[in-house]
């Protein structure tokens, strides 16, 4: 309903094609908002022209090396990994029958709602050298710490597997969408032309799906250089433990800021690869013809192959860590729970809903200026407010503290001068600068979901409709929509678990008694106190189900040629 | 447009008439929030509090400059506390009752920050692989026969980057860095985890001896989780350097911050927090230390025996933090 709302809103400036006058507004709000968005960016990057020549000589002689290799090591393992367990079962639910496929279908988002420093609190808790499991280990053979060989939890590997698990979700949801919206026509034709289903994945479903895919990837590599959490928790010197030890340690924010503004140097890199391997390749939808998908049933052993693969990440990444935060919390949910403890629900839950909409609003509104537009500025004003997604959430937050408060602060020097009125902080410190942090940090989300799906409409439906005399807000309304809808709600149900999950960034702008789920379970767990933590732990995680199941079946339902739809 | 503005109204900051005092604080709620309630009860003036990273608190600080509504800043180490004097942050406080209460060496000289509670890091071991008599002091880890026995937690810790500033004061520079590349020769593990941890690994044999904060044992043995309570019964606490300077130690203090508004119930807050109701509550509660060890500690506390705490002017710690951290750095302290 809202979706199809904001798409009118936004149809009324796509018309901008016959009106010109209505073209330079359109241009200037864009430019406005984005600008808007990309000043606390710009204050990171600012941070570049004053040199912090001491502190970087210190770095590079000593840790910088350590910080630049763990990092590397972790993107390209949690990339590779995300994509092994988010592409091949999104195809596999989405092609076959079998065993439970209808359940996993939206079980394999589950992981997506857990905190990656939560489940790297779990997976410590119960397999460390001093957890239950080993000590079981040692109390049945008798053997010393010494005497065996045991996977260390907390490592590079671990990290790697704790973000993998947590962040494949990304992949997997987006390379779903994809596949459920690619016409089965394309597929059937691959195989009357002799291609198996495995050829068809490869050669025609995974190239079509290829921008929908990188989009999750990019996403992943960027959570995962942002990430303080686990890697301070594991002990594995990444380059978020160097931003916040030159601050916290040395005290010094400048030269935090230049190591972020370093980080972001990685994640355009990033971004560029995958632009210049994409090449001018454009993949859209050739046919808005759909039938119904057969979904192929497999037989008994491909089933329990198709079964195991499938239901190893949501094990691993959901049921196992739920299964021991639910233990923990036996013990301490009558201390946890109160009052108080609903307020904090409440406070999540209203900031997550208000930002994953005003971030969907924001980024169609962006997207479709950019489709119609030529204007390569335009596009990199976009790109540039997208990268906060990469920049650690402490960091977005100081950038956004520094305009708001010289902004109340000049404010208040001026009615002061002029009319002895002292306004204080107006802004700073209230529950809009905490949203507008968020936005900032997750805009990428939406916007990126947003002009993928975009992209997946090919112009000429436009030009057709338009010739067969429709006016733009029906083009939206009744051919956009009903293709973007999946994806929008995939943007819609990314942001907005990603805001229940957000910790750095709350922590420091919220406004005085105003707590989250995530800052109650971060206060706790830090003190390691891990069984108190595990209640709002838990509440984190049951939030960010409900959503994921609402958002999993309407996107099932989103295929265009699927009458249960209508 | 409209109804725009009047959302963004509802979320402008609401002004409040009533008798109150803006906490900006590093202590965890959990760990604080109990005794502003008590102080609410006995004065009627509401506490509103901010908690967060001690660093990032400062920068909120120092960024909202004069209309802060920040009128205290709590934090659990002394050398955000210098940090903050460092930065200006702080206003003089006159307070008899401050004075009398705070020994000299746990309060700024400037009347800028107070002490409040006390913590110390202390040695603890496996009885059934160490004996006390092969303990001394912080320098003796450095002791070859402690090769891959050690545990100790991240240099990125206050905790430990004070412990290393006050080796710093005392010693030198030089003959830290000495020490210090000792020390991280005798690791058996790479740091990783927090105080707790420390602990449940030499209980679980990965090292016999570790550096921790008295409370985090204290908060295990206290502990409703039977194997946390389990592992601390396992080690034992050995009080560093008795013969010497004594244990090291590091307070959780306060000051009054520039922009206060409120500075007289800011000061009736901070005299509240060294009364006897509210050291007791930090020992009970949290197994700290009274500010001036005069006053009765907890059961667990006094289990550990009396001892001699170093007297280093903890000034000292803030001048010395960087240095420690740089230090740290260099001899691969990760």
């Amino acid at each position: 309903m809202l979706v199809t709302r904001a798409a009118q809103a936004l149809s009324n400036a796509s018309e901008f094609k016959t009106r010109s006058f209505n073209a330079t507004k359109w241009n200037t709000l864009l430019v406005l908002v984005s600008l808007l968005f990309s000043i606390p960016l710009a204050v990171v990057f600012g941070s570049i022209l004053f040199p912090e020549k001491e502190v970087w000589t210190h770095l590079s002689d000593t840790v910088l090396t350590d910080y630049i290799g763990n990092s590397l090591a972790l993107l390209i393992g949690v990339g590779f990994f995300s994509l092994l367990l988010g592409v091949i079962p999104a195809w596999m639910v989405t092609m076959y029958r079998f065993p439970m496929s209808r359940q996993l279908e939206w079980a394999l988002l589950l992981p997506m709602s857990i905190p990656a420093y939560i489940i790297a609190y779990s997976y410590t808790g119960a397999l460390d050298v001093a957890g239950p499991f080993q000590t079981m280990i040692r109390a049945l053979t008798g053997w010393h710490y010494r005497d065996y060989w045991f996977p260390e939890v907390r490592s590079l590997g671990g990290a790697i597997a704790m973000l993998s698990l947590v962040l494949y979700p990304y992949i997997y949801l987006l390379a779903r969408a994809a596949f459920i919206e690619q016409s089965i026509c394309v597929l059937e034709v691959s195989r009357t032309l002799g291609c198996n289903t495995v050829d068809a994945f490869r050669r025609v479903a995974l190239p079509l799906a290829r921008p929908a895919i990188m989009v999750g990837l990019s996403l992943v590599v960027m959570e995962t250089l942002a990430d303080y959490g686990t890697v301070q928790y594991f002990g594995v010197s990444a380059f978020t433990t160097g931003i916040f030890r030159t601050w916290f340690g040395l005290g010094n924010s400048m030269a935090a800021a230049q190591l972020s503004a370093l980080l972001l140097v990685f994640v355009v890199f990033f971004l560029y690869l995958e632009k210049r391997s994409r090449r001018q390749a454009r993949y859209h939808h050739t046919s808005s013809r759909y039938s119904r998908l057969m979904q192929q049933q497999l037989s008994k052993g491909q089933g329990t192959i198709a079964l195991s693969v499938c239901a190893a990440p949501v094990v691993f990444g959901f049921i196992i860590p739920v299964g021991l935060l639910i233990n923990w919390s036996l013990d301490t949910y009558s201390s946890v729970l109160g009052k108080d403890f609903y307020a904090l629900l409440f406070n999540s839950l209203l900031l997550a809903f208000i930002t994953s909409i005003l971030a969907l609003f924001i980024a169609l509104f962006m997207a479709y200026s950019n489709r119609n537009s030529q204007s390569v500025i335009n596009r990199m004003m976009v790109r540039f407010v997208s990268m906060g997604y990469a920049i650690p959430g402490t960091v977005i937050a100081v950038g956004v503290l520094i305009p708001f408060a010289w902004f109340d602060n000049t404010l208040d020097r001026i009615l002061m001068d002029n009319f002895n009125i002292n306004s204080g902080l107006l802004i700073s410190g209230t529950v809009f600068t905490l949203i507008f942090a968020y936005l900032v940090r997750f805009l990428a989300v939406s916007i990126n979901t947003s002009e993928a799906a975009l992209g997946k409409i090919k112009p000429v439906m436009d030009e057709v409709a338009k010739t067969a005399g429709m006016v733009p807000a029906n083009i939206v309304k009744r051919i956009h929509m009903p293709m973007m809808r999946g994806s929008l709600l995939t943007a819609l149900l990314l942001v907005f678990v990603d805001v229940l999950k957000e910790l750095p960034a709350t922590l420091i702008l919220r406004p005085f008694n105003f707590n989250t789920l995530a800052v109650r379970t971060y206060e706790l767990a830090n003190e390691e106190l891990l069984a108190d933590a595990a209640v709002p732990a838990l509440a984190i995680v049951m939030a960010g189900i409900i959503p994921v199941i609402l958002i999993s079946n309407s996107i099932s339902k989103s295929r265009p040629g699927n009458k249960s739809s209508q | 447009m409209n109804k725009l503005l009047l959302i963004s109204l509802l979320f402008i900051q609401q002004l409040s008439f009533a008798a109150e005092v803006n906490v900006y604080s590093a202590r965890k709620e959990a760990l604080i929030k109990p005794l502003f309630d008590q102080f609410t009860k006995e004065t009627g003036i509401q506490v509103n509090l901010v908690t967060g990273e001690a660093d990032t608190l400062l920068k909120r600080l120092e960024v909202e400059g004069r209309n802060s509504p920040a009128d205290i800043l709590l934090t659990v180490d002394v050398a955000r506390l210098i940090r903050a004097k460092e930065s200006g942050l702080f206003q003089q406080t006159d307070s008899d009752v401050l004075d009398k209460a705070i020994p000299e060496y746990y309060r700024d000289s400037d009347k800028q920050w107070f002490g409040l509670s006390l913590r110390s890091r202390v040695i603890i071991y496996a009885p059934d692989r160490v004996k006390a008599s092969e303990l001394s002091n912080y320098a003796d880890l450095a002791n070859k026969k402690w090769k891959d026995r050690i545990c100790v937690r991240s240099s990125s810790n206050v905790y430990n980057q004070s412990l290393v500033a006050a080796m710093i004061a005392n010693e030198g520079l030089e003959k830290t860095e000495a020490w210090a590349a000792g020390l991280v020769k005798n690791f058996a593990r790479k740091p990783k985890g927090g105080d707790r941890d420390q602990i449940k690994a030499v209980a679980a044999e990965v090292c016999d001896v570790a550096l921790v904060n008295t409370y985090y044992l204290a908060g295990m043995l206290a502990s409703n989780q039977e194997d946390e309570v389990e592992a601390a019964k396992k080690i034992k606490l050995f009080w560093p350097d008795q013969a010497g300077r004594g244990a090291h130690m590091n307070v959780s203090g306060a000051g009054i911050l520039k922009p206060s508004k409120n500075k007289k119930e800011a000061i009736q807050l901070l005299e509240f927090l060294v009364s006897d109701y509210a050291q007791h509550w930090y020992a009970d509660t949290n197994y700290e230390f009274s500010i001036n060890l005069a006053i009765d500690s907890s059961s667990i506390l006094k289990s550990w025996g009396d001892f001699k705490a170093d007297k280093l002017n903890l000034s000292l710690l803030g001048k010395y933090n960087r240095d420690s951290v740089l230090l740290m750095d260099r001899v691969g302290w990760k």
